[in-house]
């Protein structure tokens, strides 16, 4: 089965990709992943602000306690012992992962400031990576910050980073805009190249026994995603970038819900956690083999079959839905 | 001057030339020297090489002693080796020494000259060492500046090697090894046309080898020992004119033209000083500016000590010469003078005698002591020496530099003379350690002396505590090189980079008339001068200084740079200090664009985000800076408070007082105790107010576990239990709640803390239990700002808690600390850092046992926080008892401990026999129902025992002191023996010894004698504080550091793993052994701790300490305990031999495994306790592929070691 799909511009030999995760800090993974049949892969995340955080917790442990006591100067031996903190080790990742594999590695970058966003970018181009993914986790926590100036700054920075470097751009984001579909459109305008619905963020729990604020993590499961499929259906046709799933996707059959919304590729990551990176090999297969049933030509004959603009009933993507499923519901109880 | 001149302090000089010019460098970490050690790993680590393309290999040894010996033998295997050292370890190297030149090995040692430890130990700077190491056969060359140590690192290594003499090229420890000057480098092709390879090759060739065996070391006999000794005598005659050689062929070299011994000064003078080290740079300056007033005088500055060369003294000096002062930097009681006095004296009888002198008749020759432990040596001493020559009667043997009212040695001086041209700049900053002020102003003196056609020099003086230290730096620069060896007391720049040191240091007085003077304010420029103390306005006005003031801390806070206001207090020195010198300084611009060139250099390494913070500090400095108008008069209602308490004691107020106010200088002789010996308990006089938050108790919460006094590294948190009647006169706002303990029903409970004895460390809120159920942030116990309302409060709460009275010793359950903390500490308020990890350990045992205690204290950390004058936080009880406290050396303490227990077992054996003797004497009871025999048996395991033991043993004194009193004929002959018991009872009443150190100690230097006194079988206790690492030296790898940690000396991690000091004593059998993190379980601790004294024999307590060179945030240190222990790191155990005997005939009693593990399996990954520290992540940082393996590596250890423990554990003996 032709299961060839672009994205970002990049010819891909199916729609199945990685999406940014520990799995990729390995290079063996990275080349599991390609001989399970991934057609690219996204890299974990760099995050600005853990080098920034790290490079104050190092200038903190260096300087602690130096420079006050005549017979210990200093703790630790001083540079050149250690490098840099910085993104380096990170550069050197994505250059030994395009090494190490021929199918598109997609860089991912979350930054704190307008400076690190565009210097990390151009030095991610410049380690060679194919795309970038700007992975933007925002909380607009302050009570005093609207809504319009939250969306000027995503626009800002997409363009900011779209004139800074060549290779596409992928923007991950969350689903929290007040406007999504304009936001999605306006995105693609300053210079997306393609848009990843949607950034999964982990919400913290609380941990009553010890009063406490838990980090958690969970991961996620299939019908977590039809919230992404649900925009993506909506957008597809509408504007200019390409698109991404991500989040719920544990199957061949999520898959091609994906691509039947109009997803141009499908991301996975927990399914992978959960069972292997082999999984992909089987995923696509569970694809072909759906598809060989029906008689598909190729998989482009699905993509965005079942969105917005090409069903029958574009209202069930919108509040008559709603107002169906609120009124349909039955208890479980008698 | 072809080549561009460097700004480094002394040790860098020294290091650099000895990487370049050696292949083996085996050093141990010795202050003021251990930089020269760290730099030459750092050289080598970085893959610098020497002149003939190697990478030298450098080694951390165990001991001086250690470092010697490798050096000896790589040596004598031919390799070019050196040693860097000083103080306590230059002697530990003699032995070596005297083989090495026996042998005539060509080798230059580098020595950062320090007094030796005598009535007290000090790490700073004089010529004892060397001077005790003279007789080796070894020749020393003495430099006196920062220039000079580059210089003579190489000349002596190439003269070593033509004379096969060894060296010491020595220079003054602190003064010159830590003083950063402009020098002129040398250049690698210097050093090659010094370095005679022909020479390094017959080195080489006269080194071991199976190729061309010989033997070297042979034992002697009477026969032909003494010829053979004479017969290097050849090599000793031709060594100074090969150094002279050497100096001349380096003058051509590089312009720089030495002598053996230079003069400098009127050609036609008629007095001499002479003198060696950097005392001779204030000569020179002192000698010139005489001169240049009309009189006639010289100096001669000593350049090789040894082999002496009498005629070229005799050559050196102007045959005008009437009368000489020599000036030794030692001092050797009981001789007729000090060394190089005897020498000088010697030498000039001989050439006269001989008619080579360059007078007719003998100039009158005085020696004197100058500059001991780096005492200030200024001009207006050289002057008074001067002047002292000049008179008929001169004063011999004198000192200067102090106020000798004892054996009147000293000479008098004016201290307002002053030398210093004006076109030289001084500038004075006062600043905090953790400021970061110090290594602004390294990076500042770098930039004048680099980028300005300025000479530079900058001396650091710092605090003898770790924690809330304050440090003074001194900066200098102008147009010609700069020889004040001494700190600036004039200065026309002063910066206050703490406003609350305006109430502490008077250091105004330093200013020059006109002076600039900066001040970090939190006050603006309208209110400052209302919250200035009267005597800084008086100054300010008096002296007409400008006044200058900026928040540094806003700017920080602004730009989030915490408290470190280094670089913003920096760009402002460069703003305002042009207007303080007339030699052409940088422009504003050009300054700015230099210190983030500095802050590059010196943060670059740690990220782009440190970089532009800094980089955001300087640049929002000088909007926040303001010029303050001065007012005509003195406007305050406010002075400076008193340095102690006005109901200190009297040895407090007048000694103790003026070294916490920094005028230790001006005590006289007489003020200070002739044998070392100082009062305990003197923290409490000295209110630091270091903290900047300090812990408030919250009364309706807390479930009174103890847990935050147990942890309070300072002691500060306290408890007491009492009668609620004792409320009575409370302060308003004195907190108490009714006691929550079963044995205490209808008492009162209240915490107290010392305010002003707080380092904010937060430790106590990290360990509460108990959360605010509305508020979790709030615990039982918070932390709050320390403002001036809160010190007031707090204190006044503090002072009528010292009055309530304490629970009786005997109510109190030792194991428990819900109990045990109500127990009164007698070591508090020490110096160690905010959040020491060693010190809750030592405040426990004296919790328990204080009262009856002595402490061998080797040196390291806690001899510095335990006994670094001026006060000491070992205290007493109100009965006046507490721990008796004394440090010897490094290496020796648990021989030292041991001689205090074979001293207390002598003395208990004595006193038994005595009793038993004068028995019928005495008679058989003491009192009703307490037999006379009762003293000899009585058990002694309760605090109830050891009371009534206390009990008895006054009662027989006062029968000894009654029949002592009478005068009768049947008891008079027994009098002296009756004496001598009464001097021994206290004996009785059973001694707790108690050997502490460190790893450094225990692991390394002293492990030998650790081994022996733990063979002993003796009585003693062992307790290694274990930070895994040499924390008082600054970081340096020990044997106990953990495989994959960075240190000093592992720079690469460290590849082996921690030595088990825990089981290679349980191998003996007879050794009480327990490994304890309080931390992680403070019962363990408390257990292990009163099992280890009960024990009867030797008992070693290994105690987890967390430290601040393990790299994070020690208020998270007992989480780390925690997390070192669930790892599987640091497993707890205890081995007690007590349970694997048997007793005969006792049924009840069997034999059973000795060792219990206290620890869990490992439940945390190894990999989520290290990389929370920097020690781990800096490796990971700069290696992850060596990170990874060795923590593999260290988890396999782990998972051994629990193994093994386990396996230990379960092993069954009889009865269990």
């Amino acid at each position: 089965m032709d299961l060839r799909t672009s994205y970002l511009g990049l010819e891909l030999k199916n729609p199945v990709v990685p999406s940014a995760s520990p799995l990729s800090r390995d290079l063996s993974n990275l080349r599991r992943m390609e001989d399970a049949g991934a057609a690219a892969i996204v890299l974990y995340s760099l995050f600005e602000e853990e080098i920034n955080l790290e490079s104050h917790t190092l200038d903190r442990y260096l300087s602690d306690g130096t420079e006050s006591y005549a017979e210990a100067l200093t703790y630790f031996p001083e540079a050149p012992a250690y490098r840099a903190i910085g993104p380096d080790a990170y550069l050197e990742h994505i250059f030994r992962a395009k090494q190490a594999v021929s199918i598109p590695v997609i860089a991912s970058l979350n930054g704190v400031s307008t400076g690190g966003w565009i210097r990390y970018a151009k030095e991610m181009e410049g380690a060679g990576a194919d795309a970038l993914e700007l992975n933007i986790y925002y909380m607009p926590t302050q009570i005093d910050l609207i809504s319009t100036e939250v969306e000027q700054i995503y626009i800002d920075l997409v363009h900011d980073i779209r004139a800074s470097i060549r290779i596409p751009i992928a923007v991950k984001l969350s689903p929290y805009f007040s406007a999504t579909a304009n936001m999605m459109n306006r995105l693609s305008e300053a210079g997306a190249d393609g848009l990843v619905l949607f950034n999964r963020f982990y919400q913290p729990d609380l941990d009553l026994e010890n009063l406490e604020v838990v980090p958690n993590l969970i991961l996620s499961k299939s019908d977590e995603m039809r919230l992404p499929l649900r925009w993506i259906a909506i957008l597809f046709g509408r504007i200019k970038a390409d698109l991404a799933l991500t989040t719920g996707v544990h199957n061949g059959h999520d898959a091609l819900k994906a691509i039947a919304a109009g997803a141009n590729v499908a991301m996975m990551t927990s399914e992978l956690l959960l069972n292997g990176i082999g999984r992909i090999g089987e995923i696509l297969t569970e694809m072909s083999q759906w598809l060989e049933e029906r008689e598909y030509v190729s998989l482009q004959e699905l993509h965005g079959s079942l969105s917005q603009i090409n069903v029958a009933a574009p209202a069930a993507f919108e509040r008559a839905n709603y107002i169906q499923i609120v009124r349909s519901y039955q208890p479980s109880f008698k | 001057m072809t080549t561009k001149m460097i700004t480094v302090d002394g040790n860098e000089a020294a290091a650099a030339v000895a990487h370049k010019v050696n292949e083996v460098i085996a050093i141990y970490p010795i202050t003021p020297s251990s930089a020269m050690g760290e730099l030459a790993d750092q050289f080598s680590a970085s893959g610098e090489r020497n002149i003939w393309g190697t990478v030298p290999l450098v080694v951390e040894m165990q001991s001086e002693g250690g470092a010697a010996g490798a050096v000896h033998g790589s040596l004598q295997t031919g390799a070019l080796t050196t040693t860097f050292t000083a103080s306590q370890g230059l002697l530990l190297m003699i032995p070596n020494m005297y083989k090495i030149a026996g042998e005539l090995t060509s080798t230059s040692f580098h020595v950062a000259a320090r007094s030796l430890a005598a009535q007290g130990l000090s790490i700073f700077g004089d010529h004892s060492d060397v001077m005790a190491a003279r007789n080796t056969g070894f020749a020393f060359l003495c430099a006196s500046s920062v220039q000079e140590v580059m210089d003579f690192a190489l000349i002596s290594q190439a003269a070593t090697l033509q004379a096969r003499v060894p060296f010491i090229h020595f220079f003054d420890g602190f003064r010159t090894s830590h003083e950063i000057n402009k020098i002129a480098p040398l250049e690698d092709e210097v050093l090659r046309a010094m370095i005679d390879d022909e020479l390094v090759r017959a080195h080489r060739a006269r080194g071991l080898s199976p190729e061309n065996p010989f033997i070297r070391g042979t034992a002697q006999n009477p026969d032909v020992y003494f010829q053979a000794r004479e017969s290097a005598n050849p090599y000793y005659l031709a060594c100074p004119g090969i150094v002279q050689s050497a100096m001349d062929k380096f003058a051509a070299l590089t312009g720089r033209q030495y002598h053996l011994f230079d003069y400098v000064g009127a050609p036609d003078a008629e007095r001499v000083i002479v003198i060696m080290g950097s005392g001779a740079e204030a000569v020179e300056e002192t000698v010139q500016f005489l001169n240049d007033r009309g009189e006639k005088v010289g100096l001669v500055k000593v350049r090789l000590f040894r082999p002496f060369d009498t005629a070229a003294l005799a050559q050196a000096l102007p045959a005008t010469t009437k009368s000489i002062a020599v000036l030794d930097r030692t001092k050797e009681p009981g001789s007729t003078g000090e060394p190089m006095y005897l020498d000088i004296v010697s030498a000039l009888v001989e050439t006269v005698a001989a008619d080579i002198a360059p007078f007719a008749v003998m100039p009158r020759i005085i020696g004197g002591r100058y500059g001991l432990s780096s005492k200030e040596f200024t001009p207006a001493m050289v002057k008074s020496v001067f002047d002292e020559l000049a008179k008929p009667m001169m004063k011999n043997h004198f000192t200067v530099g102090i106020e000798d009212d004892v054996t009147h040695t000293s000479l008098d001086y004016d201290e307002s003379l002053s030398t210093e041209a004006d076109d030289v700049v001084r500038a004075v900053f006062f600043g905090l350690g953790s400021d970061g002020t110090v290594g602004a102003n390294k990076n500042s003196i770098k930039i004048i002396g680099e980028n300005t056609s300025n000479y530079a020099q900058a001396y650091f003086v710092y605090d003898s505590k770790k924690s809330g230290a304050v440090t003074v730096s001194h900066l200098r620069f102008g147009p010609r090189p700069i020889h004040s060896t001494y700190l600036i007391s004039k200065a026309n720049f002063i910066a206050c980079h703490q406003f609350h040191f305006l109430e502490r240091f008077d250091m105004l007085k330093f200013a020059e008339p006109g002076a600039t003077f900066l001040l970090n304010s939190p006050y603006g420029s309208e209110e400052v001068w209302d919250h200035l103390p009267r005597e800084v306005q008086k100054s300010i006005i008096d002296k007409r200084l400008r006044f200058y003031v900026i928040d540094g801390l806003e700017v920080a806070n602004m730009t989030n740079m915490g408290r470190r206001i280094n670089t913003i207090m920096q760009t402002c020195f460069f703003a305002l200090i042009g207007q303080a010198t007339s030699t052409p300084l940088l422009s504003r611009e050009r300054a700015i664009d230099e210190i983030k060139e500095a802050i590059y250099k010196t943060y670059g390494k740690r990220g782009e985000a440190v970089v532009q913070q800094n980089y955001a500090a300087v640049d929002a400095a000088l909007s926040h800076l303001h010029e303050i108008k001065i007012p005509a008069q003195v406007t305050s209602d406010f002075g400076r408070p008193p340095v102690v308490p006005v109901n200190a004691p009297e040895f407090i107020q007048n000694v103790t007082a003026r070294m916490i106010a920094g005028l230790g200088d001006t005590l006289p002789v007489s003020a200070l105790p002739v044998d070392g010996t100082y009062p305990s308990g003197t923290t409490q006089w000295e209110k630091r107010n270091i903290a900047t938050e300090v812990p408030i108790w919250d009364p309706e919460i807390c479930i009174q576990c103890g847990k935050c006094a147990f942890v309070c590294p300072h002691a500060v948190i306290r408890l007491k239990i009492y009668n609620p009647a004792a409320l009575d006169g409370a302060p308003e706002g004195f907190r108490s709640a009714p006691a929550r303990f079963k044995e205490f029903k209808d008492m009162a409970y209240t915490l107290q803390i010392s305010p002003e004895d707080c380092t904010g460390c937060s430790l106590c809120y990290e360990v509460c239990p108990v959360k605010n159920k509305r508020q979790p942030k709030f615990k039982a116990i918070n932390l709050v700002e320390y403002t001036d309302e809160v010190r007031e409060a707090e204190s006044g709460n503090w002072e009528f808690f010292n009055k309530l009275p304490n629970l009786d010793r005997t109510e109190i359950l030792f194991n428990q600390v819900k109990y045990n903390q109500v127990l009164e500490p007698l070591f508090e308020f020490s110096g160690a850092c905010a959040g020491c990890g060693e010190t809750p350990y030592l405040k426990l045992i004296t919790q328990l046992f204080g009262d009856r205690m002595l402490v061998a204290n080797a040196t390291g950390c806690s001899s510095i926080y335990g006994g670094n004058l001026p006060t000491t936080p070992w205290s007493r009880n109100a009965d006046g008892r507490g721990p008796a406290w004394s440090n010897s050396l490094f290496e020796d303490n648990a021989e030292f401990g041991l001689g205090m227990r074979l001293a207390l077992d002598q003395r208990l054996d004595a006193a038994t026999n005595i009793l038993r003797s004068l028995r019928d004497l005495i008679g058989a009871q003491l009192a009703p129902g307490i037999a006379t025999d009762d003293v000899l048996f009585a058990d002694q395991v309760t605090e109830a025992d050891i009371l009534e033991q206390r009990k008895r043993v006054q009662l027989l004194k006062e029968r000894l002191q009654s029949l002592l009193s009478g005068s009768d004929a049947n008891i008079d002959p027994f009098k002296p023996a009756i004496a001598d018991l009464l001097s021994k009872a206290d004996v009785f009443v059973k001694k707790s010894v108690w050997i502490v150190g460190g790893d450094g100690w225990a692991y390394d230097i002293g492990y030998g004698g650790l081994d022996h006194v733990m063979a002993s079988g003796r009585n003693v206790n062992i307790l290694v504080l274990d930070t895994e690492v040499y924390s008082n030296t600054g970081g340096q790898m020990s044997k106990s550091t953990p495989r994959g940690a960075v240190a000093k000396f592992a720079a690469a991690g460290k590849p082996l793993p921690k030595k088990d000091l825990g089981m290679l004593a349980i191998t003996y059998g007879n050794v009480y052994v327990a490994r304890v993190a309080f931390g992680a379980n403070d019962r363990q601790t408390v257990q292990a701790i009163l099992e280890a004294e009960a024990y009867d024999g030797p008992s070693l307590i290994i105690a987890y300490s967390h430290c601040i060179a393990h790299g994070y945030d020690l208020k998270f240190g007992l989480e780390q305990q925690q997390a070192a222990v669930d790892s599987g790191h640091w497993i707890l155990y205890r081995y007690n031999p007590e349970l694997a005997h048997v007793t005969e005939g006792d049924p009840n009693d069997s034999q059973h495994n000795p060792f219990h593990l206290d620890s869990k399996a490992p439940s945390l990954p190894l990999e989520k306790y290290i990389y929370r520290e920097g020690r781990y992540r800096m490796l990971q940082q700069s290696n992850p592929e060596a990170a990874e393996r060795l923590l593999r590596m260290a988890k396999a250890d782990v998972a051994e070691r629990w193994d093994a423990y386990q396996r230990l554990a379960s092993e069954k003996k009889a009865g269990d």
